[in-house]
C-alpha cells in the first residue's frame, strides 16, 4: 500500500504532533507514504473568503502535482481543512465549467495537467477500508483498557461531503478506538463545530464552542478527547487555560487519534509528539502500565 | 445616541443583487428557500449574529445588498456546513456566505480592524507570496493589524507553545514560487463576473 502524502501547513507547524504520530503509525502498519513534492497551502477557509477562483487554482496545483508524481493515485490529506478544500475544488472543477476553464488555463502556465483521476483520502478512510481493523487489532500490544475516550470528528471531514462516513453519526473513529481496547463514550457532539478560527478572532463566540465540547466530554465520563484535526486540537488544547479562566474548570486533555494508536502499538509517547500537549495526557501511563 | 429607522424601504434595495448571487456556482437553489429557519436553528453561532442565517437568505433574495454585506453574520460563519447538510431545500448556505464575504472584501465594506476579514486577507496574501502558511507569523500579523494588545493577553499561551516546540518563526515557503504566481495571475486577479457563470448541464 502506497500513498502520496499532503501534510498541509498546520502539520508542519502548530499541529506537528499529528504528523509525528501519523507517520510512525502508518509505517508500523506497513503503509508507505511519499510526501508530495513542492506542495502548497490548500487555501483553507480563509482564501475562499477572498477570491474563489484563486482559491480553486491554489488547491488545484496540488491535485495536478499529485497526478504528475508517480507512485499512487491516492492523495492522503490528514488535515480536515485540506481534506475538505481539495474535495470541494474537485467537485467544483467537475461541476462548473467556468471554474474548470480558469483552473485549466492556470495549470497550462505551469505545464501541469489535471484530469480528475487523483483520489483525496483521509487517514480514517485508509485505516478502516484499506488496512482494516483486523490488521490493526493484531498490532495492538498495549490495549487502552480502562481509557474512556470521547471521539470528536469535527465538521469538515463529514460535511458537506460525507465521503467515507456518515454526515450525522460518523463511526469510523469509534470503531478504530474500540479496536485499540479503549472504551468509547457516547458523544452526541462528535460533529459539532469547535469554533474554527473564531477562537482567535471572536473569542467570546469561538471559545465557548470549544468549552461546550470539553464540558460535555467530561459529563459523559471521558478521560480524553480524540481528534482528527489540528485546528480542533489547537482550540481544545492551547486555549484550554483561557477557556477555564472564562467559564471555570473543564480539565480534559485532547490528543490526536493517531497518538492513541501509537500508544496501543507500544510506541513511546515522545515518538508520538505527546510531549507537545499543553494539557498533558497523564492517564496514558496508567493505561499502558496496567496492560 | 443615534436614532435609526428599523424597517427597510424599497429604496434600500440594490436591484440585481439576488440574481447575481443566485447565478453563482451552486447558489441557484436559494430561490427555493421556504424560510423554515432550520439553518438558524442548527447554526452554532447564530446566537451571536445581527441577522440570523434565515434572515440573510431572505435579505439576499430581496436585493438588500448593503444590509447583508455590512452584517456580522457573514464573518461569524465558521464554515462548519451544518446548515448546508440540514437544509431541506439543498441550499448551499455556506457557499452563499463565502460569496457574500468575497463581495464585502472586494467592495471594502467590512468594519476596519475587525479581525476576521483581516485574517482572511493576511492569510491569502501569505499563501500567495510564500505558497505556504507559517501559522505563528500569520497570528502575529493578525494581531498587529487588528488588535496588538491581544498579543500581550496571549503571552502565556505563547510561552507554552515555545516550551513544547510548536512555536516557529522560520518562514515556510515552496520552491517554485514563480510558478504559483504565474498560475494565480492567470485568473486575472479575480473571479469572472457572476452573470457569465452557468452551471454544467
Amino acid at each position: 500500500m502506497k500513498y502520496l502524502y499532503f501534510p498541509g501547513c498546520s502539520l508542519k507547524g502548530l499541529g506537528r504532533a499529528y504528523e509525528e504520530s501519523l507517520l510512525p503509525v502508518l509505517r508500523h502498519l506497513g503503509v508507505e507514504v511519499q510526501e508530495l513534492e513542492d506542495w502548497n497551502c490548500c487555501g483553507a477557509t480563509a482564501y475562499m473568503s477572498v477570491d474563489e477562483m484563486e482559491a480553486a487554482v491554489l488547491a488545484a496545483r496540488n491535485l495536478a502535482l499529485a497526478e504528475q508524481q508517480a507512485g499512487s493515485r491516492d492523495l492522503l490529506a490528514p488535515c480536515s481543512a485540506c481534506y475538505l478544500v481539495l474535495h470541494k475544488v474537485q467537485h467544483n472543477i467537475a461541476q462548473f465549467p467556468d471554474v474548470r476553464s480558469t483552473v485549466q488555463s492556470a495549470l497550462d502556465r505551469a505545464r501541469l495537467r489535471y484530469t480528475g483521476r487523483v483520489q483525496v483520502r483521509h487517514p480514517l478512510d485508509i485505516l478502516l477500508h484499506d488496512v482494516g481493523l483486523d490488521v490493526i487489532r493484531e498490532k495492538v500490544v498495549r490495549p487502552l483498557r480502562g481509557l474512556k475516550v470521547a471521539p470528536y470528528y469535527g465538521c469538515q471531514i463529514v460535511r458537506p461531503y460525507a465521503t467515507f462516513d456518515d454526515a450525522f453519526n460518523p463511526t469510523t473513529m469509534d470503531r478504530l478506538l474500540a479496536t485499540l481496547g479503549a472504551e468509547v463514550v457516547p458523544y452526541p457532539l462528535k460533529t459539532k463545530c469547535c469554533g474554527g478560527s473564531l477562537t482567535g478572532t471572536v473569542p467570546e463566540a469561538g471559545l465557548r464552542l470549544s468549552y461546550i465540547l470539553m464540558k460535555e466530554a467530561l459529563r459523559r465520563g471521558a478521560d480524553v478527547i480524540a481528534t482528527v484535526c489540528s485546528l480542533c486540537h489547537f482550540n481544545l488544547d492551547a486555549y484550554h487555560q483561557e477557556i477555564e479562566r472564562r467559564w471555570g474548570a473543564v480539565r480534559i486533555p485532547t490528543v490526536y487519534f493517531t497518538q492513541l494508536m501509537g500508544l496501543a502499538f507500544g510506541l513511546a509517547p515522545r515518538e508520538l509528539g505527546l510531549h507537545r500537549n499543553l494539557v498533558p495526557f497523564e492517564k496514558w501511563s496508567a493505561v499502558t502500565a496496567a496492560s | 445616541m443615534e436614532i435609526q429607522r428599523t424597517i427597510k424601504y424599497d429604496a434600500d434595495r440594490v436591484r440585481g443583487f439576488a440574481e447575481e448571487i443566485m447565478s453563482l456556482a451552486g447558489c441557484d437553489q436559494l430561490k427555493s428557500c421556504i424560510q423554515c429557519g432550520t439553518c438558524s436553528g442548527t447554526c452554532p453561532l447564530s446566537i451571536y449574529m445581527d441577522y440570523t442565517p434565515r434572515q440573510v437568505m431572505a435579505l439576499v433574495r430581496a436585493d438588500f445588498k448593503n444590509e447583508v454585506l455590512r452584517s456580522h453574520t457573514i464573518w461569524l460563519c465558521a464554515s462548519c456546513y451544518a446548515c448546508t447538510v440540514d437544509c431541506p431545500r439543498q441550499i448551499r448556505i455556506t457557499d452563499i456566505m463565502y460569496a457574500l464575504k468575497q463581495r464585502a472584501i472586494q467592495e471594502g465594506i467590512y468594519p476596519r480592524r475587525f479581525p476576521i476579514p483581516v485574517l482572511a486577507r493576511e492569510f491569502s496574501a501569505m499563501a500567495r507570496r510564500m505558497g505556504r502558511i507559517t501559522e505563528t507569523l500569520l497570528v502575529l500579523r493578525l494581531f498587529l493589524k487588528s488588535d496588538w494588545r491581544a498579543l500581550f493577553r496571549s503571552w502565556r499561551m505563547g510561552l507554552g507553545l515555545l516550551r513544547t516546540g510548536r512555536f516557529s518563526l522560520k518562514p515556510e515557503r515552496i520552491q517554485r514560487r514563480d510558478e504559483l504566481a504565474a498560475m494565480l495571475a492567470a485568473t486575472n486577479g479575480g473571479s469572472l463576473p457572476p452573470a457569465e457563470r452557468k452551471e454544467a448541464v
